[in-house]
């Protein structure tokens, strides 16, 4: 009889670490039978969709932006997109430009610091980034100076790092100058070498990564032109796509009584969004030196490893950097315009967005009355639509590591659950393990 | 003589005030090596109840995280409210002004029993505060500067002058003569007023100044044409569980 046919085993994670927001993970194992294995989101609900009523057509994206410190960029152009989607607002093609390059910015600066500052420790087999100072200062620093250029890189766009000020509907309120842009494609062109360093140093210790799959459905934006982010149809990896205003055909929002956060599902059990479902659905569309780095990985789509968002994640650093440097000397070469926000007319109607946020496809929708008041709001939070995966692939990967001590068993579901790299916050609009 | 031993907490926010302490990069090393950072959930796994300085970000939206912060205060010799969430409520506050019941319902269904909530506060309205890191999120410099003076003992520099103040030294000109609304005259400074001379105007998000001249304020905003009912809707944005607000 195996070790683990008898296994008696009560795990409660609470509050687990190294993630944004509160979470638990809970495991009780019965002589060797799995009674619970649960996800449960205990953050404290905010109800940004009750909040927002009431409030004016300008004010939205700078409310609904607080949602999330980390993706506050993310949030902002949804929030944008839906309003002017409602008031028949069209921006230009510079502000296009300029705000996928906000994007951009907040990609890198969060997956670096998801995969820098919050998952290497575990690869290390330490608990936290700081011994990293002690025993790894040369890469440790490379990882600092790519997450304090990106953080540059959105004070250049968007006026500060986090909630930015500088969106609002139609357009810009403050533009970067010409030198600064000049400047940003510098330090870009310089973090593409930082970044392949701390490809290569992750790569080295990728074997700690579990040989998971579990086959699920991505969902992402796709689009004819580009690595979709800013703008696409919603795609499934499973075929078909539909229209932003089309969302809950995919998302089918559900309450569980264990989570704060709602969860999701669409064709299966449930859905993942985030860097490898985009990954698995367009890595055909990604700059050369992204593709490259997914080649050191031997990462391929469709790929059914939830660690590897990690990875996916790296490669989209790469991408974000490449793709960034290209818009910025389109900018360059058409002449950044101090243009005015164009006349806007208030009118009553819905507006839908669809975004793509460093944890995956952002969904807001707004509805105005006459007066540009909100009178109905509507968020699905990428993070949401993941808790539902997160359960699945804790019910497949706790039987694989049953016949472990303990510790390791434990550090193989936060090391999942860490692989999200959720924002809890944002979806409780919540995490801990619990091993009761 | 040992490194003070700090922590850090968060309740209901977008841990966006971290965040900022993480965006110090560097200098975060350096104030690492005058603490001893003992808990800090988002950014390591080791825990500690034993610390000296308790940072804490974030609102009280239910009464289950009261039991949280009184534990948290009872263990700090030093609490230190960070950003406008934690410090004067912040926008969790604007659902207060909402039956509660309508607001479980609307998001969360025919489940809304499944989900606590109460009014949203600050940690002040819950135990007492030692010392506030305003804004949202913060300004890095100003939590290095707070953060320095309470390691030497002493009360930190928080101004009770209006933002307009700052928005003068920054050279910005004045948005209510670009007819657009402002809660600069009667908000907290010490943000340099970064959102305007970013192209936005101040929403308050620092909170009021001790003792508001609201008359002043109100006849002010009038003259731009901005109604009394305008300015309320504006402070209740992030000061909604401030008295100018009720």
């Amino acid at each position: 009889m195996s070790k683990s046919a008898k296994r008696e085993l009560h795990i409660r994670v609470d509050h687990l670490t190294r993630v944004e927001g509160h979470g638990n993970i809970v495991v009780n194992v019965s002589n060797g039978k799995i009674e619970d294995c649960r996800w449960e989101v205990v953050e404290a609900p905010r109800f940004f969709e009750a909040m927002v009523r009431g409030r004016k057509w300008y004010e939205m994206h700078h409310i609904t932006c607080r949602i999330c410190g980390i993706c506050s960029i993310g949030h902002t152009l949804a929030s944008l997109q839906a309003t002017e989607a409602a008031l028949g607002i069209e921006a230009s093609e510079q502000t296009v430009l300029l705000r996928k390059l906000a994007l951009h910015a907040e990609n890198l600066q969060s997956h670096i610091l998801h995969v820098g500052y919050l998952v290497l420790p575990d690869l290390m087999g330490v608990g936290s980034v700081v011994p990293l100072a002690g025993s790894h200062p040369a890469e440790l620093k490379t990882v600092i100076r790519i997450h304090r250029l990106s953080n540059e890189f959105s004070d250049k766009i968007c006026g500060r790092t986090t909630h930015p000020q500088r969106l609002v509907p139609g357009g810009f309120a403050k533009y970067p100058k010409t030198d600064e842009l000049k400047k940003l494609r510098q330090g870009l062109t310089e973090a593409l070498s930082d970044l392949k360093e701390v490809a290569r140093l992750v790569c080295s210790v990728a074997g700690r990564f579990p040989a998971f799959s579990r086959e699920t459905e991505y969902i992402a934006l796709k689009s004819d032109q580009e690595y979709a982010m800013y703008h696409g149809q919603i795609g499934s990896s499973d075929g078909g796509t539909w229209a932003p205003g089309q969302y809950k055909e995919v998302t089918n929002e559900f309450c569980v009584p264990h989570s704060t956060a709602k969860y999701t599902k669409h064709n299966r059990d449930s859905y993942m969004v985030g860097a490898l479902a985009r990954f698995n659905l367009n890595a055909d569309r990604l700059t050369p030196e992204a593709r490259a780095v997914a080649r050191l990985f031997k990462l391929k789509p469709v790929c059914y490893n939830s660690f590897m968002n990690n990875v996916a994640q790296i490669v989209e650093c790469v991408h974000s950097v490449e793709d960034s440097i290209n818009i910025i000397d389109r900018i360059l070469d058409r002449g950044l315009a101090l243009e005015d926000i164009p006349p806007i007319k208030v009118r009553a109607g819905q507006g839908v967005s669809a975004v793509e946020v460093p944890r995956g496809i952002l969904f807001h929708d707004y509805q105005y009355d006459d007066a540009g008041t909100c009178i109905g709001a509507n968020l699905i939070i990428p993070t949401n639509q993941n808790h539902n995966n997160i359960y699945h692939d804790l019910q497949v990967l706790l039987p694989s590591l049953l016949g472990k001590p303990e510790k390791e068993i434990e550090l193989g579901l936060e090391m999942l659950v860490r692989a999200y790299d959720p924002c809890i916050s944002c979806s409780a609009h919540y995490l801990k393990v619990k091993f009761i | 003589m040992s490194k003070p031993r700090v922590a850090i907490f968060d309740f209901a926010g977008c841990e966006g005030d971290q965040l900022q302490i993480v965006n110090l990069e560097e200098v975060v090393l350096d104030v690492l090596g005058q603490v001893e950072i003992v808990t800090w959930r988002e950014a390591m796994k080791e825990q500690s109840d034993h610390y000296d300085i308790a940072l804490v970000e974030g609102s009280i939206t239910r009464k289950s995280d009261e039991e949280r912060i009184k534990a948290i205060r009872e263990k700090a010799k030093v609490l230190v409210a960070i950003g406008a969430c934690a410090t004067i409520g912040g926008i969790n506050c604007m659902k207060n002004f909402q039956d509660e019941k309508f607001v479980r319902r609307y998001v969360y269904g025919d489940k809304a029993h499944w989900y606590n909530t109460y009014a949203a506060r600050p940690i002040s309205a819950v135990v007492p505060v030692d010392a506030n890191v305003h804004g949202c999120p913060i300004n890095r410099e100003e939590f290095v500067r707070v953060l320095k003076a309470l390691l030497q003992g002493k009360k930190p520099f928080i101004p009770n002058y209006p933002v307009c103040v700052d928005c003068k030294k920054a050279g910005n000109v004045c948005v209510l003569l670009k007819g657009q609304f402002c809660m600069g005259p009667v908000t907290r400074a010490g943000c340099g007023a970064c959102c305007i001379t970013e192209g936005a105007y101040c929403w308050g998000c620092r909170g009021l100044v001790d003792d508001p001249n609201m008359d002043a304020a109100r006849e002010l905003l009038g003259r731009f044409g901005i109604s009394a009912g305008e300015a309320l809707g504006q402070i209740r944005l992030y000061d909604g569980y401030g008295e100018e607000a009720r």
